[in-house]
């Protein structure tokens, strides 16, 4: 902050001193100081979980902060929802699409104000006309009347950006909003936000694209772990700057690699393959292996294909083509029990809504998959299955009351011990986990480390899938990368972090830096 | 010295509090017993008679009916679903059973002068298999067609209905005793026989409620069909075949209700096309009633039981004291509505339980 320059042409919109925001179990925002200018585009970069959306979330009024003042054009302002942001001039454009696919382009643009007569009687002509005349201003050929759903996830992301624009913003907030765009669309929202800035309107811009927010960018503010890492005008930044500055030198409690021999190849997908529903491939043509004892490391931003990857290796896309030979041996079976049976284990990465069934109890959630290891016949034996649950909670340090709690009643860490514990139970040969360590605190990641780095000297081959960079540098014998589907980059244990996060970032080539 | 005794208390006095809720706990979670208990008693006192062997045989015989269907419907609400048909089984099953009894299968419309006759046993499983065959059609609406299990069970509901009342023109099949001559004339058992004093109706509950319970508890497959009902994707990723499950537990509704329709024709000595209407919703009151969530992955067979007794006893009370029919519908609303918010409160105290048992 101290190296902004005196003489400054963006006045400060909105400022939050000493911000912090607590959530149940984690510490998103620690005292945090933000400036936002007027006229000029703040880009807002860090890792997942670094607490940008948070700050986001907070300037819209979506959250409020527990310590710390926000000010509004010098005067100390409360939000309390996004309505009462949104009167005051800030506009939001969240990264999951808000809309609807059941309304017409013109009903989406105007949910929640639309334009009528009298109060109640809808104005469908004069929103069709603004919904037209917005769809032109962003060089679109979108019909008003078109039912939303029809439209490509692109063309959607666009109608989410023309609804912030209907709302005539001060303060607009783009959350990673190119990240379903083409190289066209991305050009067309780079001169409406030149436009807006010549307006004087104060942009947030959110991007993991880091040569994007160079070339966008006035202002940058890096975030790690809830607090400001750097803060500064864009004049001279580059990235080896952000990324030091994403990532810090003190780095988290990684273990140290088993020195073990990694063994033959233990599993290899070729040519996989899953058309998307939007055209085109959401996993295209993708070719890996994994060896036993080895860890390899899939990086990739959202939207990259790679938890499509693996759930197309646990057979949940019907539609997926392509090859998996285990030990070299085909694979033929189509369901998940027949790949379970071959050695192939995924950890979801959405615990809830994928890896635990919420409302059973934590050895029922522990034996899922193995039933059939405890039953005769017809006949489940209750005693087996509980000395089996009991010996893997130690193995895998689960902390619980009692086996017979629902699996709910568990922290995140645990839960997720539980899934690897489910998981490692069929006596897998290859796991697959999709963000092990995603919304569990650092104490029971460094042990979910802890364990892969064993299981990984035992001879099990790992494919792991993450978005931190940190994580896939510290924890990989090898590392992929993938991006719009593809496999793009390559990298041995120690890789530098700028090469792997160039080979993630799609459209390398179409931003001129 | 102070804060060391102020902790002490806090201690006793968190001890005290604890024993209360797993007290509190103890009796909610027994909740439709101990209203069984509560409903039995007041009807012991307030009816006269009600105690009589007579009024318990006929009293059971009631509840056997009904406990039958929602044994199946426990299982399709636990696995998620809902099946509004098996009224409409009850009623399609017994036309089949009259049928059968009657004129046996006519083969004329092969062009053969001959009629297929058969024994009591044959016409039991030819019925079941259709109960069973009605509740596959329900299955693979569901999981093959992707219908919405209220949508294919109500479809099946009509078309069932309907079926039953083609069967006859909408007649009854009266006058069902059988022939000897074919081994049918022991239909009439399956009704109105008794072993070692108990109806056999109430044994074909218990043997099925045993079984049932068995196959909740005790095998994969139960297990199986509560991770469906908890969360479908996750048992479909832990390896669960989804479809079968599903399959199963509207096949085995469908058993039940075919069960039922047997032993209503064989009881009555007829067969009415309109047997069974609105069984299905005494079934779902039963199940509700048993502690059954109706969001799916939690019931259990006991607690339905347990529900059809005091569903019953509450009709047959309310009838012996006198009380009009429409209060009675009114009462039995009521007590389902009862069950459900204390269902609720004792899920919030347990959580809390569980919540502070970690915390320790």
């Amino acid at each position: 902050m101290s190296d902004a320059s005196p003489v400054e042409p963006h006045p400060i919109g909105l400022s939050i001193r000493n911000g912090s925001k607590i959530y149940p179990g984690t510490q998103a925002l620690k005292s945090v100081d933000f400036d936002l200018r007027m006229g000029a585009v703040n880009v807002l970069v860090g890792e997942n979980g670094a607490g940008k959306s948070t700050l986001m979330k907070i300037i819209a009024g979506v959250e409020q902060l527990n310590g710390g003042t926000i000010e509004l054009d010098g005067k100390p302002v409360v939000f309390a929802d996004k309505a009462d942001a949104a009167k005051q001039g800030v506009g939001i454009v969240f990264q999951e699409l808000n809309l609807f696919p059941n309304l017409t382009v013109a009903e989406n643009i105007f949910v929640g104000h639309e334009k009528t007569k009298a109060g109640i009687h809808i104005d469908s002509a004069a929103q069709t006309a603004t919904a037209r005349a917005l769809m032109k201003r962003l060089e679109q050929e979108i019909d008003p009347n078109a039912p939303l759903g029809n439209l490509r996830i692109g063309q959607q992301q666009i109608v989410e950006i023309a609804k912030a624009l209907a709302e005539d913003a001060r303060i607009l907030i783009l959350d990673e909003p190119t990240s379903a765009l083409s190289a066209t669309e991305v050009e067309v929202l780079f001169r409406v936000i030149k436009d807006l800035k010549k307006q004087g309107v104060g942009i947030v811009y959110i991007s993991h694209r880091l040569e994007e927010l160079i070339r966008i960018g006035d202002y940058i503010t890096v975030l790690r772990d809830g607090v400001i890492t750097g803060s500064r005008s864009m004049q001279g930044v580059d990235i080896p700057w952000i990324v030091a500055n994403m990532i810090g030198s003190a780095s988290k409690e990684f273990p140290k690699t088993v020195e073990h021999e990694l063994g033959a190849e233990i599993f290899r997908a070729e040519d996989v393959c899953l058309p998307s529903a939007a055209g085109g491939y959401a996993v295209d043509h993708m070719s890996l292996s994994v060896r036993a004892g080895e860890i390899v490391g899939l990086y990739g931003l959202m939207g990259a294909g790679r938890s499509e990857l693996l759930e197309c290796i646990m057979a949940q896309h019907p539609n997926s083509s392509g090859q998996l030979f285990i030990s070299g041996k085909l694979v033929k079976e189509k369901s998940v029990a027949g790949r379970i049976r071959r050695g192939l284990a995924l950890i979801p990465e959405d615990r809830k809504r994928d890896g635990l069934v919420q409302i059973m109890s934590i050895r029922e959630n522990l034996t899922m998959s193995s039933l059939y290891d405890f039953t005769r016949g017809f006949h489940l034996s209750l005693k087996a299955e509980l000395a089996k649950a009991a010996d893997y909670v130690k193995r895998m340090a689960i902390k619980i009351a009692s086996l017979e709690h629902p699996v709910s009643s568990l922290s995140g860490g645990n839960q997720q011990k539980v899934v690897i514990g489910k998981a490692l139970m069929t006596k897998p040969r290859i796991l697959l986990m999709d963000e092990p360590s995603r919304g569990i605190d650092i104490g029971a990641k460094a042990e979910i480390f802890r364990t892969m780095r064993r299981l990984a000297a035992d001879g099990l081959g790992i494919l792991f899938v993450t978005s931190d960079l940190e994580e896939v540098l510290a924890l990989s014998d090898r590392i992929l990368v993938m991006a719009n589907g593809r496999l793009t980059g390559q990298f041995p244990a120690g890789a530098k972090a700028s090469d792997v996060i160039s080979a993630a970032t799609p459209n390398l080539n179409r931003v001129e830096v | 010295m102070s804060s060391i005794n102020a902790a002490g208390d806090v201690k006793t006095v968190t001890k005290g509090v604890k024993s209360r809720t797993s007290t509190l706990l103890l009796l909610l979670h027994m909740r439709t017993f101990v209203a069984l208990i509560l409903v039995f008693a007041f009807f012991a006192i307030a009816a006269p008679n009600f105690l009589s062997t007579g009024n318990m045989l006929i009293i059971s015989k009631h509840v056997a009916l009904n406990a039958l269907l929602a044994i199946g419907m426990t299982f399709v609400i636990i696995a998620g679903g809902i099946d509004l048909s098996v009224g409409s089984i009850v009623g399609l099953c017994a036309m089949v059973a009259g049928y059968l009894v009657l004129f046996g299968i006519d083969l004329n419309f092969l062009g053969i002068a001959y009629s297929v006759q058969f024994n009591t046993i044959e016409i039991c499983l030819i019925v079941l298999v259709v109960g069973v065959f009605i509740g596959w059609i329900n299955g693979m609406l569901i999981t093959k067609l992707n219908v919405a299990p209220f949508i294919a069970t109500l479809g099946v509901l009509y078309v069932a209905r309907g079926a039953a009342l083609l069967f006859s023109e909408g007649r009854t099949f009266p006058n069902l005793a059988g022939n000897p001559e074919y081994g049918s004339d022991t239909f009439r058992i399956i009704g109105s026989g008794t072993l070692l004093g108990l109806p056999i109706s109430v044994w074909i509950m218990i043997v099925v409620a045993l079984l049932a319970a068995y196959l909740a508890t005790r095998t994969p497959l139960g297990r199986h069909i509560y991770a469906v009902g908890g969360n479908e994707r996750g048992a479909a990723l832990s390896g669960v075949n989804v479809d079968r499950i599903k399959l199963f537990v509207y096949m085995f509704s469908g058993f039940c209700a075919a069960f039922v329709g047997l032993i209503i024709s064989s009881q009555l000595q007829a067969s009415h096309p309109a047997t069974g209407e609105t069984f299905e919703l005494n079934a779902i009151a039963a199940a509700v009633l048993g502690g059954t969530s109706m969001s799916g992955g939690r019931g259990r067979i006991g607690g339905t039981i347990v529900g059809a007794f005091v569903i019953g006893i509450l009709a047959d009370g309310l009838i012996m004291m006198g009380v009009s029919s429409f209060w009675q519908t009114v009462i039995k609303g009521l007590v389902i509505i009862a069950a459900v918010v204390v269902d609720q409160i004792q899920q919030k105290l347990q959580a809390r339980v569980v919540l502070q048992q970690n915390a320790n």
